[in-house]
């Protein structure tokens, strides 16, 4: 064990204690509003600088200031991204959460609190290892300001755990000096706290503990990012110009970082006037229809919300796929039915997504699995959505919105160019083609469609949510209705070929086990299948990227006997899906559930796809079924 | 109500207007409200006035809600796009198709129900905004189109077809839009062309969010004895507070009247309305006034009509959002795409 001070009263210096190299987790609890996000953010980043990857997560509540907050840091050389579970070192900051806190973390873990108020014995555990500094006595010996105080007591124990977990003091100067380019007084005192801190440790305590960082070199390009920032910047190069929105966590970022995006990068140089348009609308109802309207108009536009927010967009949302408008919908998924947990991640608008509003309506979705996929999704999403004229929703949820992760590098071809679907232009019109804005002229289901105030005399039609002949005319004809629906069944099937296809990941030999993920599962699948593989578990995986799916998905089905469909939540929406969409025997597709609001963990796809095939041991797979 | 196409056939001695169309070039497909509707008397001073300001109707964007009102668009300026959208979200629509691009001149037709029952917020949250458009409420009092019901413009103690007594107070979309910020806000009467069709000229060039409120009776539910939204009702209250001319920018005003009888209002595109006061000490660009004044004159059970207030100078979201000159949806990559460049700058800030 490496040494450790016990500075609590009654604490028992404990015989067990974790070690672990570049591999552990590292728990923050805070009072939310008081200043520990840009610390918590430092303390991960300073240790992507010693090449060791980190993944955090931000676990917090519904509001503003005062309720508990927690940052958890996945420090893990191997790059695994996902939520591992359990506790090796707590930083608890937040006495109102100190037992449920000091009950998380895993025997032979570490306890790091504030000292400078003596605690009561029984308030702490004899099987962890406990780590005392009086943070707030440095601070205030040091600082006379009370925000100062509170924002540098911060840093005093980001210092502290410097020293506990090896990591480089220079790395943090580095990371000061570019944070604080130019503002030399904030660099100064910055540094100053995190001295404060290091050197107390240093003075008092035995340091490194058991956890520590090793440099390595795993980081190398990657970036770290947000997903909601990604899918902004997506939008931006996607050529975005109109947004709408309505503030709802967890989506409300991507405007926000729309807004600063457009204004750095938007602004006409020689006339200062804005390439784009931003509402901040009354309601989701409003958003979307300024979107539908930008959409019927030829710009590129989209919305930003969540679940509740979805629910408001329905009817808007069939009109758009009835009169066919180009819309692009970015939904970041939090916890329903609803207001559920608002600021808990799930996967559970697939299907109020995937069929969205009244009628026989179907939908296209795009499910990037971290932010350098949200940043393609969404401009690809624009893309799309003028091509198949229709509303496509990009589906990401909290875990990847709102959490920076460790990707890689946003990248754009610089021959690229949009894709502005078969708009129908004057020199067209002129040149004598014919217009019929509802027509399958090319067999693909897609019509062309005109721009208001394309022509003086042609082109112009008339755009309404009821039905219609091929010319766009009013009718109620049933052979007219069913040309159109029948048409705009071909157009979904033309979707299921342009949109992203699913990425296939072979087990190294035979298996009848296959598993189907998507989104933000991807982490935690990637880790667990390599701890699959190392137990000599061959599962056979596929990542779905978009529904409506590709001919690939029923093939890949078609090949397993059985096929695990991982998914974050309760009624297992996906494989409702796949089974109602591709005709699929139910009992062939085996449900894996994560639902609680957490992000889904290596461990649970682990545990629960091992158990139902150890269950089936040699049996078939048809036994083990029967078992479960 | 008739189904019988019209021929497209345009008579030799049809007068064409100074871009070249005659007045049956602003007309749409045959209406199918009924006979009598005050909504088609509305259709028809629009045909008027599109005609009478030389605009092309290619150039003009329609947009409505749902209801009878919300249908008429498909019967006037049949060569422009239109788009017949939800029920009560035509704003917001328009909204987005205005900001995409802000060459086009926009007109909202919404009913009462449309615009004040369901569509409420999205009426006020337009007004605010001043997007600039000709929006025209043909309010008759009742949900036409799903066959009489109340709506929020009902008078309360009007009586319904059935009749049954309304007793909500009624929502006044024109003292909202005066008190939300819009820049043009008048009322008028279908049966009143001489009124309205200049009206609708100011509205369709004025600068920012225009509203009209046109009392347009529904013959079929709400023009019986009782009701406040009649035509013999309306006939009997209306209290205008001026005879309005609308003179372009390039015609000469030639006719001359003694001072104080007349205002002209010359707007930012350089027209001018000219308002022949029948109530001498009105004052149509005081905003404060034209709500007392209003809500005077409805306390006595009068319905103002006329151009009640206008901020000639009016300008609109555009110019808040300070957007380029040229039609969002005209921009391309070279305009949107920051680039990979930029882009290696930004990954390496996330470093
Ligand atoms: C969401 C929704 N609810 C209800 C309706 C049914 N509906 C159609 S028109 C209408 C009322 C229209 O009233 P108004 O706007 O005053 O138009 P009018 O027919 O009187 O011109 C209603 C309630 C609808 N189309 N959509
Ligand atoms: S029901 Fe009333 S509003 Fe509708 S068309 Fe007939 S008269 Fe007009
Ligand atoms: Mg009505």
């Amino acid at each position: 064990m490496n040494g450790r001070e016990q500075h609590a009263e009654g604490c028992t210096e404990t015989m067990n204690a974790i070690t672990a190299v570049n591999d552990f987790v590292v728990k923050f609890a805070n009072v939310n509003g008081s200043g520990s996000a840009s610390a918590n953010e430092l303390f991960a980043k300073a240790i992507m600088r010693m090449g060791v990857p980190v993944a955090p997560r931000n676990i917090f509540p519904s509001n503003i200031q005062g309720l508990p907050t927690w940052y958890e840091a996945r420090v893990c050389e191997k790059g695994y991204a996902g939520r591992r579970g359990g506790v090796d070192l707590m930083v608890a900051m937040n006495p109102q959460t100190w037992d449920a806190d000091v009950s998380e973390i895993a025997p032979g873990g570490y306890l790091f609190y504030d000292s400078t108020r003596p605690m009561l014995a029984s308030k702490f555990r004899a099987d962890v290892n406990v780590i005392g500094v009086p943070l707030t006595a440095i601070a205030n010996a040091t600082y006379s300001d009370p925000r100062q105080r509170q924002l540098f007591k911060n840093i005093i124990y980001v210092g502290a755990l410097s020293v506990l977990l090896d990591v480089d003091a220079s790395v943090f100067e580095t990371l000061f000096a570019e944070q604080y380019r130019g503002k030399e007084r904030l660099l100064e005192s910055n540094v100053r706290a995190l001295h404060l801190g290091r050197d107390y440790v240093r003075e008092h305590l035995a340091a490194p503990i058991g956890l520590r960082v090793e440099r390595r070199d795993h980081v190398g390009e990657q970036i770290f990012v947000d997903g909601n920032s990604a899918i902004a910047l997506g939008l931006v190069y996607g050529g975005a110009t109109v947004a709408a929105w309505y503030p709802i966590t967890p989506s409300t970022s991507i405007a926000e970082a729309f807004q600063k995006y457009c204004s750095k990068y938007r602004v006409d140089a020689a006339s200062g006037r804005q390439n784009f348009a931003i509402v901040q609308a009354e309601d989701e109802l409003a958003a979307i229809g300024v979107v539908v309207g930008a959409g019927w108009n030829g710009a590129r536009a989209f919305t930003a919300t969540s679940g509740p927010g979805i629910s408001l967009m329905t009817e808007f949302i069939g009109l758009a796929y009835f009169a066919e408008i180009p819309v692009t919908i970015i939904d970041v998924q939090r916890g329903g039915p609803s207001t559920g947990m608002p600021t808990r991640t799930q996967q559970s608008d697939l299907i109020s997504t995937a069929y969205a509003s009244h009628g026989d309506t179907k939908h296209v979705l795009l499910f990037p699995q971290d932010p350098h996929e949200c940043f393609e999704h969404a401009a690809a999403a624009l893309d799309l959505a003028d091509r198949l004229q229709t509303p496509i929703f990009v589906m990401t949820d909290l875990d990847i919105g709102m959490n920076q992760r460790l990707c890689r590098p946003f990248q754009w071809d610089e021959q690229r160019d949009y894709d502005r679907g078969k708009v129908m232009s004057a020199a067209e019109l002129d040149a004598g083609r014919e217009f019929a804005r509802y027509k399958d002229v090319d067999g693909d289901g897609i019509p062309w469609r005109t721009l208001p105030g394309t022509h003086p005399t042609k082109g112009s039609y008339f755009t309404r949510g009821t039905t219609r002949d091929p010319y766009a005319r009013y009718s109620e004809r049933g052979p007219d209705y069913l040309y159109n629906m029948d048409r705009l069944r071909r157009k979904f099937k033309t979707a299921a070929t342009l949109v992203p296809q699913p990425v296939e990941r072979a087990a190294k030999q035979k298996t009848p086990w296959g598993v189907i993920y998507f989104g933000s599962t991807s982490p935690a699948m990637a880790e667990a299948l390599d701890v699959l593989e190392a137990r000599g578990i061959a599962v056979d995986a596929m990542r779905l990227r978009a529904f409506p799916f590709p001919d690939s998905v029923p093939a890949f089905i078609a090949a397993h006997e059985r096929v695990f469909v991982v998914e974050q939540n309760v009624d297992a929406q996906m494989r409702s899906m796949l089974i109602n969409e591709l005709e699929i025997d139910p009992a062939r597709l085996i449900k894996v559930l994560h639902c609680d609001g957490t992000p889904i963990t290596a461990r649970f796809i682990t545990r629960t796809i091992a158990e139902h095939i150890e269950a089936a041991g040699k049996a078939t797979p048809e036994r083990a079924m029967e078992a479960a | 109500m008739t189904y019988i196409a019209k021929p497209k056939l345009h008579h030799p001695t049809l007068t064409r207007n100074n871009v070249g169309y005659t007045r049956r070039d602003y007309e749409g497909r045959i209406s199918t409200l009924c006979a009598g509707c005050g909504h088609d008397s509305i259709s028809a001073a629009i045909v008027q006035a599109c005609w009478e300001l030389d605009i092309e109707p290619h150039r003009v964007a329609k947009l409505s809600g749902i209801g009878c009102s919300s249908k008429t668009p498909d019967y006037f300026l049949g060569a422009s796009h239109g788009f017949n959208s939800v029920h009560g979200r035509m704003p917001s629509v328009l909204t987005g198709a205005n900001l995409a691009n802000r060459e086009l001149l926009y007109l909202g037709i919404s009913g009462d129900g449309d615009s004040a029952s369901i569509g409420l917020g999205q009426f006020a949250n337009a007004m605010r905004r001043g997007v600039r458009m000709a929006y025209i409420v043909e309010n008759n009092g009742v949900y036409g189109l799903t066959k009489g019901q109340f709506s929020a413009t009902a008078d309360r103690g009007s009586k319904s077809k059935k009749g049954a007594i309304n007793t909500d107070a009624p929502i006044d979309l024109v003292g909202l839009a005066l008190q939300l910020g819009a820049t043009y806000v008048a009322r008028s009467f279908s049966g009143d062309k001489a009124q309205l069709v200049p009206l609708i000229k100011g509205a369709m060039e004025h600068g920012g969010a225009a509203f009209i409120d046109v009392i347009s009776p529904c013959v079929t539910f709400n023009n019986h004895a009782g009701s406040t939204k009649s035509y013999d009702y309306v006939r009997e209250h209306n209290d205008a507070v001026s005879r309005i001319d609308f003179i372009s920018e390039h015609e000469e005003i030639t006719t001359d009247y003694a001072p104080g009888e007349v205002v002209d209002v010359r707007q930012h595109d350089g027209s001018v309305l000219r308002l022949r006061k029948l109530h001498p000490e009105y004052d149509p660009t005081d905003r404060l006034a034209a709500m007392n004044y209003m809500h005077e004159q409805q306390a006595r059970g009068e319905i103002v009509t006329g151009l009640l207030y206008v901020d000639p100078l009016a300008t609109d979201l555009h110019t808040a959002f300070n957007t380029t000159e040229r039609p969002l949806n005209t921009l391309g990559r070279a305009e949107l795409c920051p680039g990979a460049r930029a882009l290696d700058k930004i990954n390496a800030s996330l470093r």
